[in-house]
């Protein structure tokens, strides 16, 4: 399909399932005749109906019970959350129902459905719209979290998202919606269970997920020019983690900088980090190293806002000291 | 004493047959048996923590879900859910062992009392914090409706009857859930069991306009206020909600008017409701009121109506006896039913 911005792709890839199966069903605010908020649903409530894009009020709770009911009796809802904040006021339904139920029903109910949204730090939007909830949903027993961050994994992971039997939190960067990139013409699914390897390298392993894959990719250019040779992993599933991927890296450069958007405390890279000491400490030259968010609600000044999430720079002096083992 | 309502009677209600008079006698009477065991058994140390028993509601179970299809219809319930479980009919047993933890359980031990399932019975759970089980029910009518219009399924006429007491309806999921039901026209009935109390609080002390049903008319919804405590009333009106939303005809609002027998759970000291207000309900009791009818109209006999106790009471210690006996769920198993391949 050629170039394709990233919303497109999701676009798509909502399409296609909902073309392949006539169960896979989208709600949410303003996903119908307005397109929703990025415009991944632009139309296709004229393609499939008003009931098969369900325009829902403003009342994300009960939206969101409404789908785990309709997933329970066989429905495959995809929830937009227009922006992801809004939904910590699903948080009831997302973590005691569309995660627990399976288990607390002794698997009576299965839970196939999506929950998908913008989210992450934006430009000057304010600490309400500019969150980062994989933090908050990580300890939720029975989800799965993925994160998208190019328009290929984006159209990928979304269609295996949508074929899974589970609830699947998956998180779109607010500020990649526009990233464009070569699609290929036949369908392809990606797994949702694997890391994904960006560069390949040798010197330390960095591992990161989202729009920080970016950050760490515009890094890279100033660290190749000065010699260094890092490996960079894009994490994809956030819960659970790929330790095969993560393990195989760390064993070849045993060295590793987590660069994550999340807040420092409580985030992915805090539960990474102690996961990789409990698997993989001998493998360890150096403490890990965690590049994330601080610890505050994310200020509306632009200024202020760049210095709460990390920047390229930060990456570059982070491998520099890593690999001259300065940590 | 908490402030009393006038009992409203119902112009007729439809009458039973003999077999009709006899199941529904039935199942009030499992329903009552099962949790004066229940108290039994919490209290000798067989089952565990918050258990929230149903007496005196009976006729709102039975009166409801006796009205709808079963195994075809959907019910969601609360915490109090043993009762309802029992009369969409997941076997006494199957109940019982969940309350002991037991791999036969109908959540197969990893649930509890307040989180019994069966989709076999289209039970949609147990749910229980207040409220949350509103959406959910929403959901499962929302999927008849969508089968019936986009898929071009014909035999998608199910009803859902979601149940909740008097303290949710001051939550907010109650009103959204009222507003898309009435939206979308969806084939769901709200049965509020309003006992009076939501634990300690009086019901008038929480809310503004304590006639919950008049809650429906902003909603376009039909209201409807019944005595909760006579079984055939709360049957009549819900043989009329059911048939409106089998026939598409939209979601109805019934508010049952009605008493729990006990503390709001078995740890419940019970403090603030006086003993005249409770002697009043007492009187009032669901059970004894179908029996005199049935009696009265020469329907059954006392006789065959204490068979009835009788062997009621011997499936409930078949299933204390089937609980008992039955294995805890397997260790290796502790991580089983986390995701959907488990």
């Amino acid at each position: 399909m050629a170039e394709t911005l990233l919303f497109n792709a999701l676009r798509a890839a909502v399409d296609e399932e909902m073309q392949r199966d006539p169960t896979v069903f989208v709600l949410g605010e303003d996903v119908g005749h307005y397109g929703g908020s990025y415009k991944v649903t632009k139309d296709l409530y004229k393609k499939y109906g008003d009931l098969r894009v369900l325009d829902t009020p403003i009342a994300e709770n009960s939206f969101t019970g409404m789908a785990v009911g309709a997933a329970m009796t066989g429905l495959r809802p995809i929830i937009e959350g227009m922006n992801m904040g809004f939904l910590l006021l699903a948080f009831n339904q997302i973590a005691n129902n569309a995660g627990m139920l399976r288990y607390t029903s002794g698997g009576n109910y299965k839970i196939p459905m999506v929950i998908r949204g913008p989210g992450g730090v934006g430009r000057q939007l304010g600490a309400e719209h500019s969150q980062r909830l994989e933090a908050y949903f990580q300890g939720v027993p029975g989800l799965k979290l993925v994160a998208c961050s190019t328009p290929y994994n984006a159209k990928g992971l979304l269609k295996a998202a949508i074929r899974d039997d589970n609830p699947v939190l998956f998180f779109e960067h607010v500020l990649l919606y526009n990233l464009k990139e070569d699609l290929p013409d036949e369908e392809y699914v990606l797994p949702l269970d694997k890391a994904e390897i960006v560069q390949r390298g040798k010197d330390v392993t960095i591992l990161t997920y989202s729009r920080m894959r970016h950050h760490c990719l515009a890094a890279l250019k100033t660290l190749t020019q000065q010699g260094y040779n890092p490996e960079i992993i894009d994490l994809i599933s956030l819960k659970p983690l790929d330790f095969d991927t993560i393990g195989e890296s760390i064993a070849k450069t045993h060295k590793v900088i987590i660069v994550e958007e999340c807040m420092r405390s409580g985030g992915i890279g805090a539960e990474l980090t102690a996961s990789i000491n409990d698997r993989f400490f001998d493998e360890l030259d150096a403490p890990v190293l965690r590049l994330a968010s601080q610890d505050i609600p994310t200020p509306y000044n632009g200024m202020l806002e760049n210095l709460t999430i990390v920047q390229p720079q930060q990456i570059v002096e982070a491998v520099q000291k890593m690999v001259a083992l300065r940590v | 004493m908490s402030q009393e309502r006038t009992i409203p009677t119902l112009p007729s209600v439809n009458p039973v047959s003999r077999d009709e008079g006899l199941m529904l006698y039935e199942d009030m009477v499992l329903g009552r048996a099962f949790e004066d065991k229940c108290a039994e058994m919490y209290y000798r140390g067989k089952m565990f923590g918050f258990v929230h028993l149903y007496n005196g509601q009976e006729a709102v179970s039975t009166g409801v879900i006796r009205a709808m299809r079963p195994g075809e219809d959907y019910v969601c319930s609360t915490y109090r859910d043993h009762v309802h479980a029992l009369s969409v009919g997941v076997p006494a047993r199957n109940v019982m062992a969940e309350l002991f933890g037991k791999a036969t359980g109908c959540s197969k031990g990893r649930g509890g009392s307040m989180h019994l399932f069966s989709s076999e019975h289209r039970l949609l759970g147990g749910y229980a914090f207040i409220g949350e089980g509103i959406p959910v029910a929403l959901g499962a009518a929302f999927q008849t409706k969508y089968r019936r219009e986009t898929m071009g399924d014909e035999s998608a006429d199910q009803v859902t009857a979601a149940f909740f007491g008097d303290g949710t309806t001051n939550n907010g999921q109650f009103f959204e859930c009222l507003n898309m039901a009435a939206l979308w026209n969806l084939p769901i009935i709200f049965v509020v069991e309003n006992n009076k109390w939501a634990i300690g609080m009086a019901h008038e002390r929480a809310t503004s306009q304590p006639e919950i049903f008049k809650k429906a008319s902003v909603f376009g919804m039909p209201g409807r206020e019944v005595d909760g405590m006579d079984v055939l009333a709360v049957r009549t009106v819900a043989q009329e909600a059911v048939a409106r939303a089998r026939a598409g005809e939209g979601p109805t609002l019934i508010e049952c008017l009605t008493y729990r027998f006990r503390g709001h759970s078995l740890a419940d000291p019970d403090e603030l409701r006086s003993k005249a207000e409770k002697e009043e309900w007492l009187a009032r009791d669901p059970i004894k009121r179908l029996a005199a009818y049935l009696t009265d109209k020469n329907l059954v006999s006392a006789d065959e109506l204490k068979a009835i106790d009788r062997r009621i009471q011997e499936v409930v210690e078949d299933a204390v006896k089937f609980a008992q006996d039955s294995p805890e769920p397997d260790p290796s198993e502790l991580y089983r039913y986390v995701f959907a391949e488990d």
